[in-house]
């Protein structure tokens, strides 16, 4: 499987990651070696094999649907970038 | 009193020869004067050591410690720990304090142990020898030229260097167990769902498991009492009793069954290495145990499935980091998705936008159901493979790693030629099963890894069949030149 610079530009838009322009040759050569590897998967029948999600085959355990979490909003927003009145700050979306 | 393992200074601290304080303070100055040079540390916490180990000698003074009470440890940068920088080795984190502490963390203040810091690793635990950590490499202490192996480099260069004698890792392909092998120290990786991944920033969920890492079979025992247990705010979390781990590490190996796969053994290892694991297992069956060959036919299929399923979950766990809530803004971004790109651009190194990238693709329409499904299904064929060995034999052998520590910079410019270091560790972790690594010997003057892998919550066997084998020989004891 080998990409080319289209593809690496458009994963790279999916993913919301800025690739500096001289670096996508790169990453187009060793993400197709990535690919190349894990195409060995490709020459394995696995039409009757379940696949495998856990270990032990675990389902999502549920809990009681009630408040178990006191309001942290001022203490979680210590660390954000930009705050302002309890709302986190992004540049402007809407005109 | 710095050479002793942790179930020494656990003997020295009831004994009254030294304090907790006197203790940690020794290991803080030791790590002030000789981390310079390994670079295991991203940070250290010395007022919070210092006034942790307080607490720890006015616990025992009151004749309340318990066992870990007053040893001093580090944790990876992976473990949120509040009040301290958790920078998972990123750019993106490098300025994010946690407001809250992982399970782990929280399990160990408990116990009252000290933590001396934060240690280096692979950023976002992406890595197999500690060079793509956003504060530069940890460096092997038995040669400083060579790697520490990853994505725990930081936690086992410390451990080997005598800067700490106990240390947190994690591990999603091997990231405990082959830093381990490298750096010529114990390391194990439990079952998947036995230590709590509350707080421990998530490379892949479906993979990643804390675990100890520390000089002795035993000392990972004391630290796995500390971090094994059911958490509720762990949604795979597993539910189980935890035994002591310490009760069973005498147990005779008389009868143990020991199984040897013969994918693990093949021409492409380094000869030294497999002869230093065949000497190995010489000294078990000289304990009473037997052994046979044994076959994973899958084995070759572990790196491939890994590198799919391991990159989708990293591409959808990482979505997190977007400059908003928290971590890495940039500076002056034009609108909402400027921010985005630059913020995660600038933020992450390297190997983290591979992996995402390679994730994002797996996972986007139309290549779903060839890519992710049929590493899923690969990864049952593996599970399997294991589970028929381990009906018949009760602990599978070989080496960690197929290589001794690398050259810094060896394997940098070549990802998938990185990636193979893993071969030996990888599908474990597709099985959930429990590993680990113990110091077996030296391939020119580099520590050599002997791995054990027993079935699900068989940690005790492992712990076991290692210490054992601890008291029989000594390469365990082993230290680099200082």
């Amino acid at each position: 499987m080998s990409l080319d610079r289209t593809d690496v530009e458009k994963i790279a838009h999916l993913a919301r990651l800025n690739i500096a322009e001289q670096d996508i040759q790169e990453y187009a050569e060793n993400l197709s070696n990535i690919l190349d590897l894990v195409d060995q998967m490709q020459a394995i029948n696995t039409d009757d094999i379940a696949p495998m999600a856990h270990p032990m085959d675990a389902i999502q355990r549920l809990r009681i649907d009630e408040v178990s979490e006191g309001n942290q909003r001022d203490h979680l927003q210590t660390v954000a970038p930009a705050v302002e009145a309890g709302l986190f700050q992004v540049p402007k979306v809407i005109e | 009193m710095l050479e002793k393992t942790l179930a020494g200074l656990a003997q020295g601290l009831a004994a009254g020869e030294f304090s907790s304080v006197e203790l940690t303070q020794s290991y803080l100055d030791r790590i002030k004067a000789e981390d310079g040079a390994l670079n295991s540390f991203i940070t250290v916490t010395e007022e919070q050591a210092l006034s942790q180990a307080q607490a720890a000698d006015q616990r025992r003074a009151a004749g309340e410690a318990g066992p870990f009470t007053g040893l001093p440890i580090a944790h990876k940068d992976i473990f949120c720990t509040e009040g301290v920088r958790t920078s998972c080795g990123s750019r993106m984190l490098d300025n994010f304090i946690s407001p809250y502490n992982a399970t782990v963390i929280e399990n160990f203040n408990r116990a009252g142990a000290v933590s001396l810091g934060k240690t280096n690793m692979d950023e976002f635990a992406m890595g197999s020898s500690n060079e793509s950590s956003f504060y530069g490499p940890a460096r092997n202490p038995w040669n400083t030229e060579c790697v520490p192996g990853g994505s725990s480099g930081g936690s086992a260069a410390a451990i080997a260097g005598g800067l700490v004698p106990g240390a947190t890792g994690t591990d999603t392909g091997g990231s405990i167990r082959q830093p381990a092998a490298l750096c010529g120290i114990t390391g194990l990786k439990p079952t998947y769902g036995r230590v709590s991944r509350y707080g421990m920033i998530a490379y892949a969920s479906s993979l990643d498991q804390g675990g100890p890492m520390a000089r002795t079979a035993e000392d990972n025992a004391i630290m796995l009492n500390v971090m094994a247990g059911f958490d509720p705010k762990d949604s795979t979390s597993i539910d189980k009793a935890v035994p002591d781990y310490t009760l069973t590490l005498n147990d005779s190996l008389k009868g143990l069954k020991i199984g040897l796969p013969k994918e693990y053994f093949s021409d492409e290892i380094d000869p030294q290495i497999t002869a230093q694991v065949q000497a190995a297992i010489k000294e078990f069956e000289a304990l009473g145990a037997t052994v046979k060959e044994v076959s994973l036919p899958n084995s070759h299929l572990a790196i491939p499935a890994y590198y799919i399923i391991a990159p989708a979950e990293a591409s959808s766990n990482l979505s997190r980091f977007d400059g908003v809530r928290y971590g890495y803004r940039c500076n002056d971004p034009v609108d909402l998705e400027d921010m985005y790109k630059r913020s995660r651009g600038e933020g992450f190194g390297e190997e983290v936008k591979r992996r995402i990238m390679v994730g994002t693709y797996a996972l986007s329409e139309g290549f779903y159901d060839a890519y992710y499904k049929k590493a899923l299904q690969i990864r049952r064929l593996i599970q399997q493979d294991f589970v028929n060995v381990l009906a018949e034999v009760d602990i599978i052998m070989g080496p960690t790693t197929p290589h001794p520590a690398f050259k810094l910079g060896e394997k940098t410019s070549d990802p998938v030629a990185m990636y193979m270091e893993d071969i030996f560790t990888i599908s474990l972790n597709l099985a959930g099963m429990p590993g680990m690594s113990i110091p077996c010997g030296f391939a020119n003057g580099l520590p050599v890894g002997l791995q054990l892998i027993g079935n699900y919550f068989a940690e005790e066997r492992l712990l076991n069949a290692a210490h054992q084998f601890q008291q029989a020989t000594d390469w365990h004891r082993q230290t680099p030149a200082r």
